[in-house]
């Protein structure tokens, strides 16, 4: 096999292991020499499953060779965003206060892509329980930008788009509370989907903001993203916020929108507060271009306004630190995750405290603070149930400006990748960053990033963001995979093919992290 | 720039206590300094929140989402504390609840 296994689409690696040209062994080594080679430096991965996956791998090969029936996607790669619990690979939410725990139980989402035959790779990095936007706040260290080592490739799932754009892996999961998702996919020149709230469950997800909160693909192309958004996702009785709704398949809808890509009689709205000034110059073209793409293939373009955007990443960085500080109230030393007992001893609230002190980043303590202050009494109502109605004023932006088109449009994030330490210290310029994705979760609604070219002036990506009204993903995936064909037409190529040669470690073939050769060639070599 | 404190010390150490973080004397410096402009940012919040607008607790709000009252698949005693730092005899081990004080 000449060709680069870690260079096909998730849905050409699963066309070639159907037809029996690949085995899922061979595709998934591919994947993890390719992880020994440039994750030394990249550092998408907290943790790297390569005996398990091999096994895994093998084990579906024989599946397949005994004419079970495997599934579509069956013996394809996937890396998790650490957020997730899984059985057998630690589960850290990229914090020391949960290094080395490894889950009694599986995310709905995990057990989900493992009953689908998807092959585990490992735990990708991340923002400490998905704070920040940078993957700067993981415990761990940060993650390298493929586009550029010097740059962060976004957060908080840097670690998942860093992955995916390097082709660590073919797609991975991700989650997104604030454009955790979304801002990432635009830094790194991937693709990556945050569903209508309640689309995806969140069962064994570590909990961040729960409102906002939802799990989601990320990816190289559209059509990956909705294949893997039609594994994991519909109605989970473990979830309490899960929509039972019946979902169409996203994948066909991406598949109908990539095979004939008109955007004929589709109004897409361009929301006048999410751009202009403020935004970097190259970001502001190509976002302008790719408005001219849409409407040289028939859309026509309304612009709408949302008056109330301006105060969402107020309202936002209300309500997420109140419930994180609520919800991170669970690492308490007693149940999971780390203890530390102060010296000489001390009750178990003294416990508790030296516990949070040692195990918690200075982000996380940050807005568990912010968030216990917005909750206190006599600030409740001016702050948390201000911030609620806000919440409620945008939704109605969201609401005014669908009766008028089918979909809005920005770009994803106001700049390109920044770099390392340009924010870091200034928390609040952080949160700025996050002006164009954040009303999509306060408002419930989905949201995809897809690239639409790079900025002249620093030759990084620039992400389009498309959002749709709440349960109508599927609009994302049919004009998403539309306008990702059009600017492919437009290129001659996809945009990652631009992107530079990763920097790589001295040739390590994971032979020697493999078990004995002719491992998962017996015959009955793991079959159940 | 306010010239007045937005949060003051005692206000974030108080805060520290019950949110349980042992934060040290440095950490709360940088906290009133920080917090201090990030409050500052979002108090605009209550620009818009009028009194004729309903809060919003919940993007796409469910109501009586039940289950069957059956027993459900649950972690045996082993595997709830698996990850416990202490434990014995089947339950969760902590120090002393309370103080010498008391």
């Amino acid at each position: 096999m000449s060709t680069d296994l870690t260079r096909l689409t998730a849905a050409a690696l699963a066309d070639l292991l159907t037809t029996g040209e690949v085995s899922s062994v061979e595709a998934t080594r591919a994947h993890l020499d390719r992880i020994s080679s440039v994750d030394p430096d990249l550092h998408a991965f907290l943790h790297v499953d390569t005996d398990s996956a091999l096994r895994r791998a093998s084990e579906i090969d024989q599946l397949r060779a005994d004419d079970h029936e495997v599934g579509a996607l069956a013996g394809v790669p996937v890396a998790v965003k650490d957020v997730l619990c899984t059985i057998g690979m630690p589960s850290t939410a990229g914090s020391k206060i949960l290094e080395g725990w490894i889950p009694p139980y599986d995310a709905t989402v995990v057990a989900r892509m493992r009953s689908a035959n998807l092959v585990l790779l490992g735990k990708t990095n991340m923002d400490e329980f998905a704070m920040g936007s940078s993957t700067e706040y993981s415990a761990y260290g940060p993650t390298r930008n493929p586009w550029d080592r010097e740059r962060t490739p976004g957060g908080s799932g840097g670690g998942s788009a860093a992955a995916v754009g390097a082709f660590e892996a073919p797609f991975a999961l991700g989650s997104d509370t604030g454009g955790s998702i979304r801002q990432p996919a635009a830094f790194t020149g991937t693709v990556g989907v945050k569903p209508t709230y309640g689309g995806v469950s969140r069962y064994g997800a570590i909990a961040l903001a729960s409102s906002l909160d939802q799990v989601g693909p990320v990816s190289r192309t559209v059509l990956d993203a909705g294949l893997l958004h039609d594994v994991i996702g519909g109605h989970d009785p473990n979830d309490a916020t899960s929509l039972p709704d019946f979902w169409p398949s996203f994948a066909a809808a991406a598949r109908d929108g990539a095979a004939e890509p008109s955007l004929a009689g589709v109004r897409i709205g361009v929301i006048r507060e999410l751009g202009g000034d403020g935004f970097q110059a190259g970001v502001n073209q190509r976002f302008t271009e790719a408005l001219a793409l849409a409407e040289a293939a028939g859309a026509e373009i309304v612009e709408v306004s949302a008056p109330h955007f301006e105060y969402g990443i107020a309202a936002y960085y209300l309500i997420l630190p109140a419930e994180a500080s609520s919800n991170l109230a669970k690492f308490d030393s007693v149940r999971f995750g780390l203890r530390v007992t102060p010296e000489g001893g001390g009750t178990v609230e003294q416990v508790m405290a030296a516990t949070r002190e040692a195990g918690f980043g200075a982000e996380v303590k940050r807005r568990v603070i912010l968030g216990t202050y917005a909750l206190s009494a006599g600030y409740y109502d001016a702050y948390y149930g201000s911030a609620q109605k806000v919440r409620t004023l945008i939704q109605r932006d969201f609401a005014g400006a669908f009766a008028e088109v089918d979909v809005l449009v920005s770009p994803s994030a106001p700049t390109t990748a920044f770099g390392f330490g340009e924010k870091i210290d200034d928390p609040l310029s952080m949160y700025l960053n996050d002006i164009t994705t954040i009303p999509a979760n306060l408002a419930g609604i989905p949201g995809m990033s897809l690239p639409m070219g790079l900025a002249p002036e620093d030759g990084l990506p620039v992400g389009l963001q498309i959002m749709a009204p709440a349960r109508a993903d599927v609009r994302l995936y049919r004009i998403g995979a539309a306008i990702e064909a059009l600017f492919e037409q437009k290129w001659g190529h996809r945009l990652l093919a631009e992107a530079p040669p990763v920097r790589q470690h001295q040739p390590v073939s994971a032979s020697h992290l493999a078990p004995a050769p002719g491992y998962g060639t017996e015959p009955d070599g793991g079959t159940r | 720039m306010p010239e007045q404190q937005v949060i003051s010390a005692e206000q974030v150490q108080h805060l520290a206590g019950l949110a349980r973080i042992a934060l040290t004397p440095d950490e709360i410096q940088h906290l009133v300094v920080e917090l201090g402009s990030i409050v500052d940012n979002v108090r605009k919040v209550s620009q818009v929140a009028t009194a004729d607008v309903p809060a919003t607790s919940h993007p796409i709000p469910l109501s009586n989402v039940f289950r069957p009252d059956v027993v459900g698949t649950v972690l045996t005693n082993e595997q709830a504390l698996s990850g416990a730092p202490e434990s014995a005899d089947g339950r969760f081990k902590v120090s002393a609840i309370l103080g010498e004080e008391q």
